[in-house]
């Protein structure tokens, strides 16, 4: 096939890895699971009400939130999530 | 194609082209020269045949002319062990004979003839030199399209376009949007979010390209870049956010008038080049290398069309103020960028106030709208006066610090018509401020900056974003080189 023109990619050239999921687990008592309040207003009115849906059915619950909605969680803060807890749920909110 | 430049052969070598009156005049010269023994190369850059009456090489890739930077035709050189030692351009009687050591060389002919432009530095071909010739360590990957793709819509079809046309990052193009900067391709200006990569000066100059850039603003896009991309800009966030922000980038500076960047008539607005690319390059660049793209990581409810650019320069030789860059610790003298996570602007119009204070509270009074009448100190804004309006602070010999200080006093308001529910409004200040006198503007939470057209009796604010740590404050860079 004859060729057009030749330019340079624009782009980060980058190629993120595809994580496979995690299975989902078939029952949640025992673990440990994270809740993760981004810092928006009411977060806490949503992660309070499953906190306590979390622990009636035998889960442990460790709070968590990030110290500003609009950046990216910490790495430490990730990284304590990770080494601390087995699930973790994430709360947007307004 | 060599990157590495001809050795010229010892004694004396001339450089023509047969398409030059003043080569083509000298031609007899050439001709005595070579007739006298000396040695004697010649090197013709257009049509191998010329000159008929020596011997010749044609320099039909330009490596020499290139290499050995020929500008003008004819070029008389000496060339001793291998290194030039003389050189003079075009036809000067008493400069060849000198050179050559032969006192009768042309002395038919006049005195003195001009030279012609070497084809190595013609416009339509130095593009293409440079790439062949320059051992230029540009690494992007090459993307070949094919003949029957048209480029234009194939870099739409790649997702690489803010949605307007954008110019084919050929690499002649993006070794020519190098030139405009000392820094090394490799270098990394900054980390790019949100995807964050290491951010190059050469994928900045790939994208200035595509934004219809000149060389000479690279130094301003690279600054712009460094600007929006760290944790005090927090450029993620700007992107992420639901609310209609870009990065706004104001530009100061003699640097400013000399790539013709806009402070007057339609400054925000259509037409300047400069102004419209810098804050393209920018956007194309968060776009293209970040990874920041519209309903992926950038969630804005509406957006606003200065997310295409927004970027202006202040009028500083008309101004009444300190610049916005003296103002922010820059010297005076230098260039400066500083960008602020902003909207679009809104006019604001007062064609009565002739005094200070009349002037003051009308912007005040507008001033106070920014997002929500009853919303206080989260939101910073940028107050540009126009030519008009500045001049009834001039007149009056109000300094930046005085006007700003009467707009603080004229927006401090009571909690009580703040707090939510206030006025029939369930937005607002939290109750427990209901008590207090509150600022419309955190400290320094208001830019004031001077552009625009000289009639009109507006000015113009644009409104920020979540300001401080939990949001972006404006960051100010000096351009470099």
């Amino acid at each position: 096939m004859a060729t057009g023109l030749t330019i340079l990619d624009p782009t980060s050239e980058s190629n993120p890895t595809t994580r496979q999921l995690l299975a989902r687990p078939s029952d949640i008592s025992g673990h440990t699971i994270a809740l993760l309040d981004i810092s928006k207003p009411r977060g806490n009115v949503f992660l309070d009400r499953l906190e306590e849906l979390l622990t009636e059915r035998g889960a442990k619950v460790k709070r968590y939130a990030k110290p500003t909605f609009t950046k990216p969680a910490p790495v430490d803060l990730r990284h304590e999530i990770a080494t601390q807890c087995t699930l973790v749920i994430e709360a947007l909110a307004d | 194609m060599s990157t590495t430049a001809p050795q010229l052969p010892n004694g004396f070598v001339v450089v023509v082209k047969h398409e030059c009156a003043t080569c083509q005049m000298v031609e007899p010269v050439l001709a005595a020269l070579a007739a006298s023994g000396a040695p004697l190369t010649i090197y013709t850059q257009d049509d191998p045949a010329f000159p008929a009456s020596v011997d010749h090489t044609h320099d039909a890739d330009l490596s020499v002319s290139w290499h050995h930077n020929i500008e003008t035709v004819p070029t008389l050189m000496v060339i001793e062990n291998g290194t030039e030692t003389e050189r003079t351009v075009g036809w000067s009687q008493s400069e060849w004979q000198r050179i050559t050591g032969i006192s009768t060389l042309g002395a038919d002919l006049p005195a003195m003839r001009p030279g012609c432009g070497s084809m190595s530095v013609d416009p339509d071909r130095v593009d293409a030199l440079r790439a062949a010739f320059t051992d230029s360590p540009v690494i992007s990957r090459q993307i070949e399209f094919s003949s029957a793709e048209d480029e234009f819509e194939a870099m739409y079809a790649r997702g690489w376009t803010d949605g307007l046309p954008v110019i084919p990052p050929t690499r002649e193009r993006v070794l020519r949007m190098l030139t405009g900067t000392t820094r090394h391709p490799q270098d990394v200006v900054a980390i790019a979010p949100p995807d964050l990569v290491e951010l190059t000066v050469e994928k900045i100059a790939v994208n200035a390209v595509m934004a219809g850039c000149l060389p000479e603003y690279m130094p301003w896009v690279i600054a712009a870049l460094e600007a929006v991309c760290n944790d005090q800009f927090n450029m993620h966030g700007v992107l992420a956010t639901t609310m209609p922000v870009g990065p706004v980038i104001i530009c100061n500076g003699p640097g400013t008038r000399a790539i013709g960047m806009n402070s007057g008539i339609n400054a925000f607005g259509q037409g300047n080049r400069a102004n419209n690319t810098i804050g393209r390059a920018v956007q194309l660049t968060i776009r293209n290398v970040g990874g920041g793209r519209p309903g992926e990581v950038d969630r804005a409810t509406h957006g606003n069309p200065g997310k295409i650019s927004f970027c202006f320069a202040e009028d500083e030789e008309n101004s009444p103020f300190t610049s916005l860059a003296t103002e922010r610790g820059v010297p005076a003298g230098k260039n400066a960028v500083t960008v602020f996570a902003g909207e679009g602007p809104r006019c604001v119009v007062d064609q009565l106030a002739r005094t200070p204070e009349e002037l003051t509270t009308s912007l005040a009074a507008c001033l106070l709208t920014v997002h929500h009448p009853k919303l206080i100190i989260g939101f910073d804004a940028i107050l540009t006066l126009s030519p008009d309006h500045g001049r009834v602070y001039a007149e009056a010999g109000w300094s930046r610090e005085k006007l700003l200080a009467e707009i603080a006093e004229r927006t401090l308001r009571p909690g009580a018509d703040l707090v939510r529910g206030a006025h029939g409004m369930a937005e607002g200040a939290p109750l427990h401020l209901r008590d207090s006198m509150l600022p419309k503007f955190r400290p320094g939470g208001l830019l004031l900056t001077y552009a625009g057209g000289g009639a009109g009796l507006f000015s113009s604010i644009v409104a920020g974003w979540a300001n401080g740590a939990i949001g972006s404050d404006p960051v100010t860079r000096v351009v470099g080189s």
